[in-house]
């Protein structure tokens, strides 16, 4: 890109934004360069930081004027490579809107800003009982828009839902800067809801600028109880079993052996690490029905083979159980060089067929894999262990990671559970979804953003793409997509 | 019981019927059980018949997910479901026996429960639609999580067969309560109520219903024995029997004798918005129903300042509109995701609004 367009397009920008809030230097750019995927990596023009909403519609004016695509950003943490930023287009970075406009307790909601941290919101409330209940791991950092673009997830889905199920309103700016608003606070919207379209469309519809999330009452009690498994089949048998019992639990995980050794490592968590698996189950409500249920929980646990359970004593063990779980990404992050979180969810009864099935890619590729499984909505993040310093192994690694997707759609599930599509799972969105299924997620694309200026390339591939992804995939000696010319 | 649910795939047959209006340059009404006809705007259409398309794909009660044609009867679901002490968790209302999962996935309706436990569209997953073009289309899945592509499913519920004939749909179901209790309290207007309930909001009580008329709040816990029994411990109130199916059936008296009936909808602690009228609030005040004469366009313009919006639901003079107007540029967007999946405007035009 020439520095000169860089540098006309910045002084377009400062007519109305800080001069500090329009980054055009490379290395000031460089910070930018990825997200939580770091193996894809662009330098975009400009980096932009609003801070009203106003400014984040002169944003999207001038760009749509200037026919400029826009990636817009939280905080960085998408692990699909979301944010990656465009040759040719600028970043939107949300990351100085971060006020917290808002908290009725009566209504338990808060309204805040997009930059504002999801961890955030819940301290906010915390002195009046009440909480945001979607908790993805990276909950310190990331941000609430990038919560809506991506619809985070996290270990207390099953109970709470996911980012969906816990917004109340938008307020988002279109393609060409006007505002529009989808307001549910009345548990109502008329005509089309739009609320699923928006939420987790990855920043290809329009910019989050203010987001009204609903506020839960923080559970009078919450206590954990851990099993201790011979093998991953039977840890997997139990968890169906505890929900055949009629309990929802707060949250139910799972980790296979090499994800026990990795964490107990890193946080002594107090993990038994010769287990082939362990559960751990949360239970919360009131003290009498917790007690009830992990009684019963326990039950089901021995009963399913657990060669021990084990009960946190207090808050303090209930946290140091979890902290393993949630630490479990950076401690294989400290056995190996690098390793690559892969997110596809599965029907719960696969889990046997599709834990063999990576045993034996894990052997054919000659790459560990270390399992941490959300395991009460069949959300599995194996973790591919390689190092990028040994030539060939990233390909052979996102070679794998694309076969154990495959793997997940076979066997009834997805390619991704809560991390998004991104640019890193294009190739198999051309496989889990037909043409015309493509068709209609662009045609719908072009209803909000007729230039196609919004996160460009991401989310859903074109058609090109899917002929380049299944041209390296042809099976039994038909092509797929024969209509497709090919050069 | 699974066995009593009709297996009959007409997938084939819907397809070729679609693709023939569409060659004609025709248009259909999309007809499940009729049950909820009278919800929307008339429609002068060729009645397309979907109720037989019935069976059960897929049902694993391990899984927490079902997987249905769209023909299937409400009533034999939820027969099947309770047998697996399973049930769906946003309480659908039936109005007639004939109500089909096709139909209570179009309008969107949800009982006493969606106050407190979520909307329709919050616990479907996946569905397949046949759209205006005569594909057929698949979204989503029978997974829980799930955010691979736009979420056209949910897009689907409460889209009253605009953008497509509803074919299959996978939803989440939840297990059943063990217990479940009702409680009435005095409250003399509706604003006490309106404070009341929203306060409990705040603490984690099992909360599954509420609802105010005539000076009587009511409120129903659902959940573990012990959960119930502290929660009824320290709420109070008289415990009683109470039908809340005929609440969410509307065939409670207070519903029946004084047309037309009108659905407020507004932020749940929004006061009292028709003092002295006789009225329903359920959903811990989000949704609030007067029966009798309305100035609907003055409803209308003070329940959209409150961030809410007024139905003309049932029986109201012809040519009131039944949904609150959209704003134009809304309606512009709206529109153009119709004829997305409907470039002719082929399924249950003008349903929502004009265009629509």
């Amino acid at each position: 890109m020439s520095v000169s367009r860089r540098q006309k397009l910045a002084l377009r920008f400062r007519e109305f934004l800080p001069s500090e809030n329009v980054v055009d230097q490379p290395t000031s750019l460089a910070a930018y360069e990825c997200d939580g995927l770091s193996a894809y990596r662009e330098t975009p023009l400009l980096v932009l930081l609003p801070e009203t909403i106003e400014q984040v519609q002169q944003v999207m004016r001038l760009c749509h004027e200037q026919r400029l695509p826009v990636v817009s950003r939280g905080a960085g943490t998408s692990l699909s490579g979301g944010a990656l930023p465009h040759a040719e287009g600028v970043v939107l970075s949300l990351a100085k809107m971060t006020r917290i406009l808002k908290v009725d307790p009566l209504s338990r909601l808060a309204v805040v800003e997009p930059g504002v941290r999801n961890l955030a919101i819940s301290e906010a409330v915390k002195s009046l009982g009440l909480y945001y209940a979607p908790d993805p791991s990276s909950q310190i950092a990331c941000s609430i828009g990038g919560n809506v673009a991506e619809n985070a997830g996290g270990v207390h889905c099953l109970k709470y839902g996911l980012t969906l199920h816990n917004i109340l309103a938008l307020k988002l700016v279109g393609c060409a800067g006007e505002i529009f608003e989808i307001d549910q606070r009345s548990l109502h919207s008329d005509g089309y809801d739009l609320m699923p379209l928006l939420v987790g469309s990855e920043g290809m519809l329009a910019i989050v600028v203010e987001v009204t999330v609903k506020l839960l009452p923080i559970p009078r009690c919450a206590r954990v109880v851990m099993g201790v498994f011979d093998s991953v089949e039977m840890a997997g048998d139990s968890v169906a079993a505890i929900i055949a019992e009629g309990i929802i639990p707060a949250g139910i995980e799972m980790m296979d052996n090499p994800a026990i050794r990795a964490a107990e490592d890193f946080v002594h968590a107090g993990y038994p690490i010769d287990a082939e698996a362990i559960l751990i189950c949360e239970l919360d409500g009131t003290e009498e029905e917790v007690i009830a249920q992990i009684e019963l929980v326990e039950g089901v646990l021995k009963r399913g083979g657990a060669v021990e359970t084990r009960l946190a004593r207090d808050e303090a063990e209930r946290l140091l159980f979890w902290s393993g779980r949630k630490a479990a990404f950076p401690a294989v992050g400290r056995i190996s060089p690098d390793y690559y979180c892969i997110d596809g969810t599965i029907p719960r009864k696969a889990l046997s067929t599709v834990l063999a099935g990576i045993r034996e890619l894990s052997a054919e590729y000659d790459l560990r894999v270390a399992n941490v499984f959300h395991a009460g909505d069949g959300n599995l993040h194996p973790l591919i262990l390689y190092d990028s310093n040994n030539e060939g192994e990233l390909e052979r690694t996102e070679e794998l990671g694309s076969k154990i997707l495959q793997l997940c759609i076979q066997c009834g599930g997805t390619i991704t559970g809560e991390h998004g599509v991104g640019v890193e799972k294009l190739g198999e969105m051309c496989i889990q979804f037909g043409e015309a299924e493509r068709n209609q997620f662009h045609a719908i694309r072009e209803c909000f953003d007729p230039l196609k200026l919004l996160n460009p390339g991401k989310a859903i591939p074109t058609l090109a793409r899917c002929a380049e992804f299944n041209s390296m995939h042809v099976h039994q000696g038909k092509v797929p997509h024969p209509e497709i010319e090919r050069f | 019981m699974r066995a009593s649910i009709p297996d009959v795939d007409i997938e084939a047959e819907l397809a070729l019927q679609i693709a023939a209006v569409a060659a004609s340059g025709g248009a259909v009404e999309i007809i499940g059980g009729g049950s909820k006809k009278f919800y929307g705007e008339a429609l002068d259409a060729l009645a397309i018949e979907v109720g037989a398309h019935s069976g059960v794909i897929d049902y694993d009660p391990a899984e927490l997910v079902i997987t249905l044609r769209s023909g299937c009867r409400l009533s034999e679901v939820e027969a099947l479901l309770a047998e697996n002490r399973q049930m769906f968790g946003f309480e659908p209302p039936h109005f007639a026996p004939a109500a089909t999962i096709g139909g209570m996935v179009a309008s969107g309706l949800a009982g006493p429960r969606r106050g407190f436990t979520g909307s329709i569209r919050d616990f479907v997953l996946g569905a397949k639609l046949l759209d205006g073009r005569g594909d057929v289309l698949q979204f989503g899945g029978r997974v829980i999580k799930n955010v691979a592509g736009f979420d056209v499913s949910r897009l689907l519920v409460g889209s009253l067969g605009t953008l497509g004939v509803l074919l299959e749909v996978s939803i989440r179901v939840v297990p059943m309560f063990a217990t479940e209790a009702t409680l009435a309290f005095e409250h003399a207007t509706a604003d006490a109520h309106i404070r009341w309930v929203n306060e409990l909001g705040s603490q984690p009580y099992p909360l599954s219903a509420s609802a105010w008329h005539a000076g009587t709040s009511r409120l129903r816990l659902s959940g573990s024995e012990q959960g119930v029994v502290h929660a009824m411990g320290e709420l109070g109130g008289e415990r009683e029997d109470y039908d809340w199916a005929e609440l969410r059936e509307q065939s409670h008296t207070l519903f029946a004798p004084v047309k037309p009936l009108t659905r407020v909808s507004l932020p749940s602690a929004s006061p009292d918005f028709s003092p002295g009228r006789a009225q329903i609030i359920e959903w811990g005040g989000a949704q609030r129903w007067l029966s009798g004469e309305v100035n609907i366009a003055a409803l209308r313009e003070r329940a959209s300042q409150l961030g809410g919006s007024v139905c003309a639901f049932r029986d109201h003079a012809p040519g009131v509109a039944v949904f609150q107007p959209l704003p134009p540029a809304m309606l512009k967007l709206q529109r153009n995701i119709k004829s997305s999946f409907d470039p002719a405007g082929i399924f249950n035009a003008g349903r929502i609004y004009p265009g629509l």
